[in-house]
């Protein structure tokens, strides 16, 4: 009884699986097949490269690449740069108005940038940032969330090493940047994986934001090239939106013990 | 000797500030100020040419009140949030509780699993076209074999919306296993020996034991689940645009719409209050009771 339960479990566990890749498994076969083939799904069919052709051909792709990395490498900059700060401040400085301050930087986890798009972009417009990728980023810099995990990891310093590094002569700057920075590395790490994927993979504000295709992230070149009105085939969407996803997907693969670890780290606070 | 220790309790209060100054300077900006201009501009007529913007007090939400569309959407919005966290969460759980014991390809089972969190929403929806293409379609498909008639999912007011979660509930439970992942391998080893030796079945086991264990990540959860189901429509954008006839369109998506479709702020503005007031409580729900039980320190 227990090993037929057993067997039952496991075959539910990998028909799972199964099931929850199977878009991507099936965009795969289709990006390599040609339409008419990829929609028969005929097993013997040549495989081929000309979606991918195709699609690289329909939209300045390099460009878009580009934009998402310039904007995933901005943000995280940004963040690291405002949360180290910040996080520092609430964890190991005594000043009146600190637990107020940290109660509203609180309520910012729940008001999401998502949902102010309406001034968040008037605002964007009157710093002359409409269209650019620092507009794009800028929101996201002072992260609740980034605030919150760096004073979590800066509290567990033991105080011995900051009156150490005091005693040195270290100012207290020089304290945040040897010692505490240092010890830290795993979480900064962590954020890093998280904050690249979510900004990898943001779309309504960038959506807003951007209006030409020097700016436009991967994801709303994407929705722009596979608009139903632009008339492009499953194939061929297929083949571009795996060209998008690849290079997240393929680090995703290779350091995927991290990445968990890294989700984990973030959300477990 | 008390003019050190005030002197240094200045030096910190100094220094705190000027830390804080860029974090907070940013979330005035882009979080606090936009949330109460957005309340201001909520109370204000839309401007035209001939005619100015002028104060109408709660005039744009007593507009939205008797807007059926506005109900049919939230309408959506609340079935999309009642089946998708309950459904998910659950999901992520069978997830956790497979990928944690011992099976075979437990690798490549938990890979599948997490996939889907690490592609852009967008990707998503145009990889889930490809199964609800009427005709062409993967669903279709394995319905015709079956002497199914073709069903366009998305292109009815009936099953839009339910394509829509399906993609959703996709995306966001392995992404919650994590969680549950994480919280399974802290419950130690010798609570399952104690049961065994006990007699109790792998069900009470799980039920009595792992469940209730679980609780706070559930909580956890659960308030993640609440706000992704205000806050993940990017595949609406791919799959129906809200269509056909506002069947599948939700709360956020209307107020981009009504923002930057139809140019209408003032409704845009008062539609987002509503939900700020919505994330409100469950801000406080989270605070009162989920912070209680989690520790951070």
């Amino acid at each position: 009884m227990t090993r037929l339960t057993r067997f039952g479990e496991s075959f539910a566990a990998i028909l799972l699986a199964v099931i929850w890749i199977s878009p991507l498994l099936f965009a795969f076969w289709a990006a390599f097949h040609s339409t008419s083939d990829a929609v028969n799904f005929n097993l013997s069919s040549a495989w081929t490269l000309d979606n991918f052709r195709t699609a690289w051909r329909g939209a300045p792709w390099l460009q878009y690449f580009l934009n998402t990395f310039l904007l995933v490498t901005v943000v995280l900059i940004g963040q690291f740069i405002l949360t180290t700060l910040a996080g520092f401040a609430f964890a190991k400085l005594e000043f009146p108005g600190k637990n107020f301050v940290f109660v509203l930087v609180l309520m910012q986890l729940f008001i999401l940038p998502e949902v102010l798009i309406l001034e968040n972009y008037a605002m964007v417009s009157r710093l002359g940032l409409f269209d650019s990728i620092l507009g794009v980023g800028m929101p996201y810099m002072a992260s609740a969330f980034g605030i919150f995990l760096m004073r979590q990891s800066f509290k567990s310093v033991p105080m011995e090493l900051h009156e150490a590094a005091r005693i040195e002569g270290c100012s207290l700057l020089g304290i945040l940047w040897h010692v505490y920075v240092p010890l830290a590395k795993p979480t900064y790490l962590a954020y890093a994986l998280v904050s690249v994927s979510t900004h990898w993979n943001n779309f309504l504000w960038p959506l807003i934001v951007t209006n030409s295709p020097d700016t436009r992230p991967l994801t709303v070149g994407l929705s722009i090239f596979g608009a139903p009105e632009n008339g492009v085939d499953i194939s061929v969407i297929s083949a571009a939106t795996l060209m998008s996803v690849a290079p997240l997907l393929i680090a995703f693969l290779l350091f995927q013990r991290q990445f968990v670890q890294a989700f984990l780290r973030a959300g477990i606070k | 000797m008390a003019e050190r220790v005030n002197q240094e309790r200045r030096r910190q209060a100094i220094y705190g500030w000027l830390l804080l100054l860029p974090a907070a300077t940013l979330l005035s900006i882009f979080a606090f100020y936009p949330t109460v201009a957005t309340l201001w501009s909520s109370l204000f007529s839309r401007g035209t040419r001939r005619r100015p913007s002028e104060f109408v007090g709660t005039e744009n939400y007593a507009d939205l009140f008797a807007d059926p569309t506005f109900w049919l959407v939230v309408q959506n919005n609340l079935l999309y949030a009642a089946i998708t966290i309950p459904v998910s969460i659950g999901i992520a759980l069978a997830m956790a509780l497979w990928a944690n014991s011992k099976i075979p390809a437990r690798g490549f089972v938990r890979t599948a699993y997490f996939t889907p969190t690490v592609l852009p929403m967008i990707a998503a929806a145009n990889l889930w076209l490809f199964f609800y293409t009427p005709g062409l379609g993967v669903l279709d498909q394995i319905g015709s074999l079956f002497g199914i008639p073709s069903i366009n999912w998305l292109g009815q007011p009936e099953t839009a919306l339910w394509a829509v979660i399906i993609v959703t509930i996709w995306k966001e439970a392995g992404f919650f296993m994590i969680f549950y992942l994480a919280a399974l391998q802290t419950i130690p080893e010798d609570l399952k020996e104690a049961a065994d030796i006990e007699g109790a079945s792998r069900w009470t086991y799980l039920r009595r034991i792992v469940l209730p264990l679980l609780m706070p990540t559930t909580l956890f959860i659960v308030v993640n689940a609440m706000i992704n189901s205000v806050k993940l429509i990017d595949h609406l954008f791919i799959l129906t645009k809200g269509g056909p006839s506002d069947a599948s369109k939700l709360i956020l998506y209307y107020i981009w719409e009504m923002a930057f479709a139809f140019f209408d702020a003032p409704h845009a503005a008062a539609m987002t209050i509503m939900i700020l007031s919505v994330l409100c409580i469950v801000a406080t729900i989270q605070f009162f009771y989920i912070d209680r039980r989690t520790h951070y320190q």
